[in-house]
């Protein structure tokens, strides 16, 4: 049972390290954290906040890409193309074929995601070893912070929700419209806490309960995103990390649950 | 033992029109058996409704109405799909893959690993000739090389029941000899093979039973001398070298008399009376006899007799 799901993520991971797609998108993130090395030179005794404002954007920015652009294409590719005919044939049933998928490609983004840790370390790394101790005082937290891992975590745990949403919509509709409603989801995503507030203003209950719906609805974004917090050397605690982690996850299995849900009951035509 | 496959008053509608969605029948009412160890052919022509029925048995599609059930349970049980084998009508595998690692990644999904599987994917791949391409991404291959891999993928768990929708399709006509004699090969063994085709010959080859289908209803089913017993319509001779004292004599027997070439001909004969007795005459006076082949009914004649040309208004319900 839970092989079978496994041996179907890997195959995920398998497409996608053999897509171009993929190294284009991991080439320019490197690319735009080297970079960052340079454009930090043209503000002075900013640099390593800068490093890592550019660094944890990147790996945000590309990893989306890669959750949207990969995830959309999972299930409906399978069912565009047809191959889905041979593998359904086999002894898998529609759950764990969407369970394996999203795996497969939670595994690709960890290991990309890894991969642009480790090039902001070492930007950051050579950045320390270039300033003087003196410099080095005035930081508001120090270039190896760990804490910036708890951000990068975090960014991850959000692009995992992102991978569930292009799932759920890949099981439905064509990759194109499902890039565009995932995206769409992603902004909306960011701005739903803003939701619980409008819900005080609002004099109709109905309007109130209708805000309070879509507030647990949709997806709730921002509390994973901590990046301006620890690059300015503000504390992030682990229980505060747990927490969102583990309503994401919740969030997360819904979504799957759903995605299944509607994939099971689908005609292959 | 329960029969390999069964279908009960199975039935299909598919949605069609966009603004406003009809249903369409593309089978209609259709109960079959197919008992253990049988080569099953499924015959009939084009949008008949047999990739549909195939669909419908791997639960690819789900019924509107009626039942199916493979080796004694319902279509779907993962429990069943171990013991069977598909290939889709123009299939497709993941072009990133190897027909290796594609064989494999199967393979795995059955539950078998290491040795085994490696051993597995390797014989199947010679048996359907994938030599040495077997190491190159399937996006290299083509179509009838596709056709192989697919068989190979079909039989990666050595199935009881085995569905192949059009496995001819694609090939030429080494491909075409090499696939009934795999299928002659499964039925020596004991296995169930169900496989769609419109070509005739086909299922003369390799079926003991076979069922007709046009326009999603069942018109003829059970075996095929049975069914096609009527079907020849005569037969055609070509011979060479007739003297032309030879030609009012032919005229008077033969349906049809084509010239070729100088002294060489194509007649046309009705069934009655047979070659074995008509041609020792016509040949008496010189000639030699080239070829003589019956003539029969395609598959569409046949169907046109059966159902009549009239065309049932399916849209409309
Ligand atoms: N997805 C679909 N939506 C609407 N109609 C469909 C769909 N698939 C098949 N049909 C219709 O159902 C009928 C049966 O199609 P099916 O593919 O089962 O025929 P077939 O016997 O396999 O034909 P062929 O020999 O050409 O492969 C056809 O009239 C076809 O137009
Ligand atoms: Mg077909």
């Amino acid at each position: 049972m839970l092989a079978t799901i496994l041996r179907i993520g890997v195959n995920v991971f398998r497409e996608s390290v053999r897509d171009k797609v993929l190294y284009n998108l991991v080439f320019f993130a490197l690319l735009l954290i080297g970079a960052s090395l340079l454009i930090s030179q043209l503000s002075a005794g900013q640099e390593v906040k800068i490093i890592k404002d550019l660094g944890l954007a990147s790996i945000s920015m590309f990893g989306l890409f890669i959750a949207v652009f990969i995830g959309i294409g999972l299930v409906s590719k399978e069912v565009e193309r047809r191959s889905i005919y041979a593998l359904l044939s086999k002894p898998i049933t529609r759950a764990q074929l969407i369970v394996g998928k999203y795996l497969g490609l939670v595994l690709t983004l960890a290991v990309n995601v890894g991969i642009m840790t480790v090039a902001l370390y070492l930007v950051l790394a050579w950045m320390n070893w270039q300033t003087s101790p003196a410099v080095r005082e005035t930081w508001e937290a120090p270039a190896l912070d760990p804490a910036l891992l708890k951000a990068i975590a975090l960014l991850f745990v959000q692009l995992m929700v992102v991978t569930a949403i292009a799932v759920v919509f890949s099981t439905f509709s064509s990759a194109i419209l499902s890039a565009a409603l995932t995206f769409g989801l992603y902004v909306v995503g960011h701005f739903n806490a803003d939701l619980r507030n409008f819900e005080n203003v609002l004099d109709s209950r109905v309007a109130a309960w209708t805000a309070r719906a879509l507030y647990y609805v949709l997806p709730n974004l921002a509390p994973l995103d901590v990046k301006t917090m620890v690059v300015h050397g503000q504390y992030v605690s682990p229980a505060y990390v747990a927490v969102t982690t583990a309503h994401a996850l919740t969030y997360i299995a819904a979504l799957l649950v759903l995605a299944t849900w509607i994939f099971s009951r689908r005609d292959f035509k | 033992m329960p029969a390999a496959i069964v279908t009960e008053h199975l039935t299909k509608d598919y949605r069609v029109g966009f603004w406003r969605p009809r249903p369409y029948r593309a089978l209609d009412d259709l109960s079959l058996t197919v008992e253990p160890g049988e080569v099953f052919g499924f015959l009939g022509p084009n949008g008949a409704g047999k990739t549909t029925t195939l669909k419908l048995l791997m639960q690819l599609v789900f019924p509107t109405a009626g039942r199916a059930e493979i080796l004694g349970r319902p279509v779907g049980d993962p429990a069943v799909k171990r013991r069977i084998g598909y290939l889709a009508e123009h299939p497709y595998f993941y072009d990133y893959l190897t027909a290796e690692e594609l064989l494999g990644y199967f393979g795995g999904l059955f539950g078998y690993s290491g040795a085994d599987r490696t051993r597995r994917v390797a014989r199947l791949l010679d048996e359907v000739e994938i030599g040495a391409e077997r190491r190159l991404q399937l996006r290299k291959f083509s179509k009838g090389m596709i056709q192989r891999v697919g068989l190979a993928q079909a039989l990666i768990n050595d199935p009881e029941v085995i569905f192949l929708d059009e496995p001819m399709s694609g090939l030429d006509p080494l491909g075409r000899r090499d696939v009934r004699a795999l299928i002659l090969r499964l039925r020596e063994e004991g296995r169930t093979v169900f496989f769609s085709s419109h070509i005739l010959a086909d299922a003369e080859a390799l079926c003991s039973r076979a069922a007709i289908l046009a326009k999603g209803r069942l018109v003829a089913s059970g075996s095929l001398s049975e069914m096609l017993a009527f079907q020849v319509r005569g037969w055609e001779a070509v011979v060479e070298q007739l003297p032309s004292e030879s030609l009012p004599r032919l005229e008077a027997t033969a349906r049809r008399v084509q010239r070729i070439a100088e002294g060489r001909y194509s007649l046309e004969f009705p069934p009655e009376p047979p070659p074995e007795q008509v041609l020792p005459s016509l040949l008496s006076a010189g000639g030699r006899l080239v070829s003589v082949m019956p003539l029969r009914q395609t598959l569409e004649d046949f169907f046109v007799e059966r159902v009549g040309s009239a065309d049932w208004d399916r849209m409309g319900q």
